[in-house]
């Protein structure tokens, strides 16, 4: 990926991730570290990757992302509305009564939403069931899905790994955002899911090791799990769970709690820095 | 007599036939053998998912499926799907409506010596709970070709409950039975009593009838196959008409068929209602017969209850 190319999407990100933030100000309410973790795969994936339109949310043969982690909802929403599915001011009505941007990320009323997720451990297995289709009817889209690494102490995430991996379903690039927390604490302090990389291998399929937050990393991987045949593939992605926000950066309390006015202060400023810097 | 066939065979027979729709996908979780979804799964291998014993993620696996639009059949014990696959069925298929019909056979006491752990006796009650599911019992194989020709063409989430042992046809020699989704079919006139029944419950209920009748005791017969939505009309009608209403279901009193009409009738015409069912409590092994006997599903309960509620309403 050419230099330009990385600063054009990290100025990107850099954006959703203020607007994210607006989104939780807006609602004061909804799970930032999380969102700040994953933020910089799904801009990768979605302004560098996905055959997707716009226009035709719904194009038959357009690639597909599950976001199984779905109370990262400020990051999907974020991410949607900056690439052009719907309004940025339609973020400030997030998770308010009258708004289609509830708490979890949901397809009924939110154009580019691919699948309703919510309750940990389903996205998989319906991400899965997407390539299968891809599969059955012969289409040439790809699907991805974004697990969370506490997410996956569920179990259905090891049936719906070990179908793909029965199925060849090598349509499917599967992420791991590996920020290492989850409500309680650290995941080995709460259960333990390591080594991801060997479980997945032993449920045959192709493993990526990556920095979730290193552009040319997040694109050269995908590159690799869409030549990849006969095996589905997992990212498993180091990530920093709050990113962006110093104060939030590896900070178990930042999953669901949100700042008070001193601390949106501080990581707008922040984040309006990041942004001046790359804008230059 | 009516020809005795499983509801679980008359599915498989059906599904198997409309399965030359090449929009529609079918999973099974190990037991293909037994739902019957295997003559599907024979004729068209392409486009059946073996998911294995892993009821979740074929729950998950049918969902998303359905987001690419097509129709997915989810077939597994009652258990198994209403009863395991609670959460997946209301997350991933409910909450975004996806058009996913799942099935749960060998649902009830009539599984048999399975025992306890494999007769879902809660099935329609979880079903019915879940917003925006539609819950269909058919009472013989005639009734369940019928159905699962609807639930196909039904654009939404759907549960089709069925059944382990064989049940006698019945309403194919109803002058004027039809099939619609929601709507109950009265298969007997009478004017002292209504029997609601579902699923194995409407051959006793017709049988009660004819019993009855030689008491000098007019009882309607009302085929439900349809849980949800309710046919409330038929229901007020009913209790209009008549003035006392016996339900019978092969399911927990708590939550089914008869928790339904009981809600219609507190909203509308307060007449008394009785309930047959299992009295929440688990099942036990033994032979379908056996089991029916022990649990009070039977014509001599339908009709001991349809006496006391009739004397109910003169109080």
């Amino acid at each position: 990926m050419k230099e330009q190319r990385v600063k054009e999407l990290a100025l990107l990100a850099a954006k959703i991730r203020k607007e994210a933030l607006k989104a939780i100000q807006s609602a004061d309410s909804g799970h930032v570290g999380g969102s700040f973790s994953v933020i910089d795969i799904l801009t990768v994936l979605y302004f560098e990757k996905m055959n997707i339109d716009v226009k035709n949310p719904k194009m038959e043969n357009r690639d597909r992302l599950v976001l199984s982690k779905g109370h990262c909802s400020p990051a999907m929403y974020a991410v949607l509305a900056m690439r052009g599915f719907f309004p940025l001011e339609d973020l400030l009505t997030f998770r308010k009564i009258d708004s289609n941007l509830s708490g979890h990320v949901e397809m009924k009323y939110v154009p580019g939403v691919d699948m309703s997720t919510g309750s940990l451990g389903q996205g998989l297995s319906a991400a899965v069931g997407m390539a299968l289709s891809g599969k059955i009817y012969k289409k040439d889209y790809r699907v991805f899905a974004i697990l969370g690494d506490g997410e996956i102490q569920e179990g259905q995430i090891w049936e719906a790994a070990m179908a793909a991996g029965n199925y060849k379903l090598d349509n499917l690039t599967v992420f791991v955002d590996n920020n290492n927390l989850q409500i309680d604490g650290t995941i080995e302090e709460v259960m333990s899911p390591y080594p991801i990389e060997d479980k997945f291998r032993a449920f045959k399929w192709n493993v990526i090791s990556i920095d979730g937050h290193d552009y040319a990393q997040i694109s050269d991987a995908v590159d690799q799990a869409s030549q990849t045949k006969l095996m589905p593939t997992v990212i498993v992605a180091k990530t920093v769970k709050g990113k962006g926000v110093s104060f939030m950066e590896n900070e178990v309390k930042w999953h669901g709690h949100t700042p008070n006015a001193e601390e949106y202060a501080l990581a707008f400023k922040e984040l309006d820095e990041a942004i001046a810097r790359l804008e230059v | 007599m009516g020809e005795f066939i499983s509801t679980r065979v008359a599915y498989g027979e059906e599904l198997c036939r409309i399965g030359a729709d090449e929009n529609i996908v079918v999973f099974d979780a190990d037991l293909s053998i037994c739902t019957m979804s295997v003559y599907f799964a024979k004729k068209y291998p392409e486009r059946f998912i073996n998911a294995g014993i892993a009821e979740s993620n074929m729950i998950g696996m049918a969902a998303g499926i359905a987001t690419t639009g097509k129709t997915v059949f989810c077939n597994s014990f009652a258990m198994f799907t209403a009863g395991r696959g609670y959460d997946q069925i209301r997350n991933s298929i409910a909450y975004p409506g996806l058009n996913v019909k799942i099935v749960g056979t060998h649902a009830g006491l009539s599984v048999g010596e399975d025992g306890a752990t494999h007769q879902c006796i809660e099935d329609l009650s979880l079903m019915r709970t879940v917003p925006g599911m539609t819950v269909v019992c058919p009472a013989d194989a005639n009734e369940t070709k019928q159905a699962v020709r609807a639930i196909a063409e039904y654009k939404g989430p759907c549960y089709l409950r069925l059944g382990r042992a064989p049940v006698e046809n019945v309403t194919d020699s109803i002058p004027g039975y039809k099939f619609e989704l929601g709507k109950g079919v009265m298969l007997r006139d009478g004017t002292d009593v209504t029997i609601i029944a579902t699923g194995l419950m409407v051959q006793m209920a017709l049988e009660a009838g004819k019993r009855l009748e030689k008491e000098g005791i007019q009882a309607r017969v009302i085929d439900m196959h349809t849980i949800k939505p309710i046919d409330q009309d038929i229901i007020i009608k009913a209790a209009k008409e008549t003035g006392a209403i016996v339900t019978a279901e092969e399911h927990n009193v708590i939550g089914g068929l008869g928790s339904a009409v009981l809600e219609v009738i507190g909203d509308s015409i307060p007449v008394p209602v009785s309930r047959v069912g299992i009295e929440d409590v688990f099942g036990h092994s033994g032979t379908a017969e056996e089991l029916m006997v022990k649990y009070g599903l039977t014509v001599e309960n339908i009709i001991s209850k349809v006496k006391s509620t009739i004397l109910r309403k003169r109080e």
